[in-house]
């Protein structure tokens, strides 16, 4: 660490998006600024090395963007998600903000990609990042380095010693050694809890102990709690996670985008006991991709197979792992280790109950089941033309919905309805402020930036004042 | 799969599995939506991708599953390290396939010998009287080395390489799954050549040095390329100057062979010792160890073909004017002789993968 005596303007804790916004606009508006990032370098950037995209709003098409994409539209998909479960003022206003979002990122030396060729269809509301999320975070460490940010990695703080709803002294572990920081200003951006298994128990019981963790693993939820502890007040439920079904396959942690699967809703899925459970064609998959790592979660052992046969391969996206393949349903039953008499007899009943109709993967096609349960409403066309694939599933968590109440100078607020003096909060770590319940792609990043931006320019106007 | 893949092959085929899956990099270069077009990876595709690389290294550091990633993706690397494979597999004739083996020996090797054995023989048959004094005005040159030996054992040199170096990229092209290229997709990838648009990294450059895109090696390279393409230029105008007009060498400081070779080898000479330059300072990480010694064998050749032309024409009035014919004379001869066995296949190999890739796009 530099001068321990040192007093800093700002202190920004974490090291993703958000950390960076602030530390930025923290120093662009001529504060010092300390920025402690819990993750060695390799491993910068929270779970925003892993991201892709920003929602913007904006009136006319620009150089990344197509159509337009306006405030009301942006509140309506926001409220759909969430089903209100939301915060209108501070979501309209991070909705407003999105617009010079990506100019204020371009100059921060962020590239986008011009226009995007694959298989997601988000081009006129999202803004990808050239390169993804780890580009981002590069281009954001760098220009906060060449504005006099001073950076430390390997460096978690372990607690913020709160005195009166104000910032006294803040405690952390640099490179293993204990240190203590004092700054007059104090911004968390330090991520939800997502990461840490024992807590996610505290809701889950052991199915936790089956959760792959999609992204970073430093994402410990240690000042979270620790600022709640000492009366900050929550916002968001503190029992839920965001949470998709991936390849069982995947990493623990940080596996990211490649341990997605797209292939449900063109097989069916089985549990342990080699029984489905759900109607896996109830809705195109980007709509239902979300709901089906609670699915599994709730399932014996927290894990399920997704079986298909060879006419299913070519129509979802490749996947990191290649799929098990056997000649027969047996055979497969085998390979996944289920009992292949169970599965071969749902496989059974599962083809008799399938109705002709005229397969289309492109939409809602209707090719449905008659007299099963549960149904399988769309896509349902028998599993029939070996080899027979299976992919396993467990449950992959993206983040958790709890926080810090924070106002739209992104000040957090205590239990006693009073804003902390010195203390602000940006990205995950607040963002169930606005995001409840549910899921809006890139949507995270928006309040990533909008309200890194608001603290880090709040927390140096307080220090300096 | 068939026993006999090499483990590049293995590792670029794992690595790209992975890539497919994510996707992240498509706005990068060409390699990435040629990817996408694919589901599974034949060793051909394979081989075509790698040459498709042009080694921007933008994918290694926008990576989430770069080292120390479980994952361990370092796409520039493993891709680098099988397009060598792909130089040494198309070389023809076969045999001389060895000499991809410690290239950088071989090429820094040979052009040292060829130089040295210019310059013994021709003071060997010389005479010295003739050797090291001053010749002006036309065939000047020809004093010294006879014009028969200079025209016809670099013209021998120059088509025996193009003919080597034009059936190895057949074999490529083939054994890739070219096949007949229409005018649009020919136009196209001459157009990628040209511009060296999958240097750009989605237009902000390559990561030379790091994080951080730069524009530096492109410009570089631009300047090698074109450079060395002034330099092949006022070669065909001197060859039309004495074999059509009937006006031997050397020519004036303002005729079209002189300053084109003089535009031409300062843009080789700024562009090889540049890109050199790169090399030393570059982040190492996604770079393959095992092709540095060739990269700096064909940098170092062309640097020196360059500045002992430029020194050449410069000195050429004077009495140093025997030797530094000789000495670049014999630089030209073997840079022609082991073209078809140094990183130069890059060029052609990368054209052809540019051509395919055009070619693919309007397929469909």
């Amino acid at each position: 660490m530099t001068a321990p005596d040192r007093i800093w303007d700002v202190l920004v804790v974490g090291g993703g998006n958000a950390a960076l916004c602030a530390a930025i606009a923290a120093r662009e508006a001529g504060a010092s600024v300390l920025l402690l990032e819990h993750a060695p370098r390799a491993f910068r950037g929270g779970n925003s090395r892993h991201t892709r995209n920003l929602r913007a709003m904006h009136a006319a098409p620009t150089a990344v963007l197509t159509e337009a994409y306006l405030e009301d539209e942006f509140w309506d998909d926001l409220l759909r998600v969430t089903g209100g479960e939301t915060d209108e003022a501070l979501a309209r206003m991070t909705i407003r903000a999105s617009a010079e979002a990506l100019p204020w990122m371009a100059a921060c030396g962020v590239h986008f990609q011009p226009s995007l060729t694959g298989t997601l269809s988000l081009s006129r509301t999202n803004a990808f990042f050239l390169g993804g999320g780890k580009a981002l975070v590069n281009a954001h460490y760098a220009h906060a380095e060449r504005l006099g940010v001073v950076v430390r990695y390997d460096s978690e703080v372990t607690r913020l010693a709160l005195d009166g709803g104000a910032v006294r002294e803040v405690f952390a572990t640099s490179r293993g050694f204990p240190v203590t920081v004092r700054a007059r200003t104090v911004v968390a951006a330090s991520g939800g809890f997502q990461a840490n298994i024992a807590w996610l128990r505290e809701s889950w019981g052991e199915a936790a102990d089956n959760f792959l963790i999609r992204g970073t693993p430093y994402a410990q939820g240690r000042v979270l709690r620790d600022l709640l502890a000492q009366g900050a007040e929550p916002v968001g439920d503190p029992t839920q996670c965001h949470a998709v079904a991936i390849d069982a396959r995947a990493p623990r942690f940080d596996g990211g985008i490649a341990t997605r699967l797209d292939c449900v809703p063109f097989g069916i899925v089985v549990d342990r006991d080699a029984k489905r459970f759900y109607d896996e064609g109830e809705d195109v998959w980007p709509k239902r991709y979300a709901i089906w790592g609670r699915l599994v979660a709730q399932r014996p052992g927290q894990i399920a197979w997704s079986i298909t046969d060879s006419r299913a391969e070519s129509l979802f996206m490749p996947s990191v792992f290649p799929p098990i393949r056997a000649e027969t349903i047996g055979g497969l039953a085998d390979a996944l280790g289920l009992d292949p008499t169970a599965l071969e007899a749902t496989v059974r009943d599962y083809n008799a109950a399938v109705r002709p109709g005229e397969f289309d993967s492109g939409r809602l096609d209707f090719c449905r089941t008659e007299g099963l349960d549960p149904p399988k409403t769309h896509w349902a066309r028998t599993i029939e033309a070996p080899p027979f694939t299976g992919y396993p599933l467990r449950p992959g968590i993206t983040f958790t919905y709890l926080g810090l109440r924070v106002d739209a100078g992104a000040r957090v607020q205590m239990q006693d309805r009073r804003p902390a003096e010195n203390l602000f909060a940006a990205g995950e770590i607040m963002a169930g402020n606005i995001l409840g319940r549910g899921y809006l792609a890139g949507f995270g990043m928006t309040i990533g930036t909008v309200f890194g931006r608001i603290a880090g320019r709040e927390a140096a106007r307080h220090a300096r004042n | 799969m068939p026993e006999t893949e090499t483990d590049a092959i293995v590792e670029a085929r794992r690595e790209m599995e992975i890539c497919n899956a994510c996707r992240y990099c498509e706005g990068f270069c060409a390699v990435f939506p040629a990817m996408e077009r694919r589901r599974a990876f034949a060793a051909a595709d394979l081989n075509f991708l790698a040459n498709l690389c042009h080694n921007c290294r933008a994918c290694y550091h926008a990576c989430q599953y770069a080292p120390p990633h479980e994952f361990g993706l370092n796409l520039p690397r493993t891709l680098a390290d099988l397009r060598a494979e792909t130089y040494a597999a198309h070389a023809l004739p076969r045999p001389l396939a060895a000499l991809f083996r410690r290239n950088g020996t071989v090429v820094a090797g040979g052009a040292a010998i060829a130089a040295a054995l210019a310059l013994i023989v021709t003071v060997l048959l010389v005479a010295p009287g003739r050797l090291f004094a001053a010749h002006v005005g036309p065939g000047a040159f020809y004093a010294v080395i006879p014009r028969a030996v200079l025209v016809g054992l670099a013209g021998a040199a120059f088509v025996a390489a193009l003919v080597a170096l034009g059936l190895a990229t057949r074999d490529f092209w083939h054994a890739t799954g070219g096949g007949p290229a229409g005018a649009a997709a020919a136009r196209a990838a001459t157009h990628d050549v040209l511009t060296l648009r999958n240097l750009g990294g989605g237009g902000h450059g390559c990561n030379d040095r790091g994080e951080a895109f730069s524009m530096t090696r492109r410009r570089l390279h631009h300047a090698t390329f074109y450079g060395f393409l002034l330099c092949f230029a006022a070669t065909c105008a001197a060859t039309i100057a004495a074999d059509v007009f009937g006006r031997p060498a050397p020519y004036p400081w303002l005729s079209v062979p002189v300053v084109l070779g003089t535009a031409g080898g300062v843009l080789l000479a700024i562009g090889t010792g540049g890109l050199a330059w790169l090399r030393v300072v570059e982040d190492r990480a996604p770079t393959a160890p095992g092709l540095l010694g060739a990269d700096f064998a064909l940098i170092g050749v062309l640097w020196a073909l360059a500045v002992s032309g430029l020194l050449l024409l410069g000195f050429r009035t004077t009495a140093a004017m025997g030797t530094l014919l000789a000495l670049h004379f014999g630089l030209v001869l073997a840079f022609f002789l082991l073209l078809p066995f140094s990183k130069m296949v890059h060029a052609p190999f990368r054209a052809a993968a540019l051509l395919r890739h055009a070619q693919e796009l309007r397929a469909r």
